[in-house]
């Protein structure tokens, strides 16, 4: 399987993406932002970072970058598009998601790790996955996700709500909710759900002597899952 | 020619930046301070004699790009 990660200036989870891609499988070319055509992929990621330095609003000058509106081809297409955390906020910026990444609640930089519902097994993402609770690690200033409560509506009524901020019981309140997000709201699908846009990282959680292994456990299902 | 524009947060949506602001207003003494709200201030130069052009323009800028539609409104002045 083919995967491309997008590098845009001030990315910088990048290299763990692309570390945590091949470790499992993929065949991974990484692309610069201001490439116009993309290699040939079975999924696309936009990594996590800082890109333009937060500029404006996170992810706001990536969205308009040369690389993108080759990314929205491929999504029309049905191709999959992971975005995390600042890939998750380029993503809303472009439309391709709803909502958008405001300032945490706390007005913290919150870096630790946090448990996530998985609520919707039916897609490429978490099809099989045998957790229903999963470990990831979450770095951000942005994270508190908010829409309209037209937008919120779509999103439930589709079952588009992908992961949830909860406990380690897999029970979802607001003691679970690091950033003060919308329903407890850590990642989004679109209503295809080709696309899929997270604040937590599971290119942080690949080894099991440092971190544990629930990101192994996504990136695994997810390429048996393309295959 | 110079459009300036101001962005700001729609009412309702959370502003933490502004909240602190607030705060930190009422600790210094301001105790009249009931509420802060923090929002963006851009002056644009448009190469664009006719103000009118000029402002339809900066208008398609801020829904593109200067603003989000979905937390924030924007005012060209």
């Amino acid at each position: 399987m083919n995967s491309s990660v997008i590098i845009f200036p001030g990315s910088n989870c990048d290299r763990d993406m692309d570390v945590a891609l091949k470790k499992f499988g993929f065949k991974n070319e990484m692309v610069w932002h201001d490439d116009e055509q993309l290699p040939k992929s079975d999924l696309i990621v936009l990594p996590g970072g800082f890109s333009y330095g937060d500029y404006l609003r996170c992810g706001s000058i990536a969205g308009k970058s040369k690389i993108i509106k080759s990314v929205v081809d491929f999504a029309a297409k049905g191709g999959l598009v992971l975005g995390i955390c600042n890939g998750f906020q380029i993503l809303t910026e472009t439309g391709l998601l709803p909502g958008v990444l405001q300032q945490n609640k706390n007005i913290e930089f919150i870096c630790k790790n946090v448990f996530v519902k998985v609520n919707n097994k039916n897609n490429k993402y978490f099809n099989s996955i045998d957790k229903d609770v999963l470990e990831l690690h979450i770095a951000h200033n942005e994270g508190n996700y908010f829409c309209t409560n037209d937008e919120l509506k779509m999103l439930e009524d589709n079952n588009l709500i992908a992961v949830s901020y909860c406990n380690e019981k897999g029970e979802v309140n607001e003691k679970s909710n690091p950033n003060g997000a919308l329903q407890n709201i850590a990642g989004i699908f679109n209503k295809e759900k080709n696309i899929l846009g997270m604040m937590p990282h599971p290119e942080r959680m690949i080894d099991k002597y440092l971190s544990g292994e629930d990101g192994s456990i996504f990136f695994k299902n997810l390429l048996n899952n393309l295959k | 020619m110079k459009i300036k524009v101001i962005v700001t947060l729609k009412n309702g949506v959370l502003d933490p930046q502004g909240k602190a602001i607030q705060q930190t207003l009422n600790g210094m003494g301001f105790s009249s301070v009931n509420e802060v709200r923090q929002g963006k201030f851009f002056e644009v130069d448009v190469n664009e004699k006719d103000e009118a052009k000029a402002k339809i323009k900066v208008e398609d800028m801020c829904k593109k790009l200067l603003a989000n539609l979905v937390i924030e409104n924007f005012e060209i002045l």
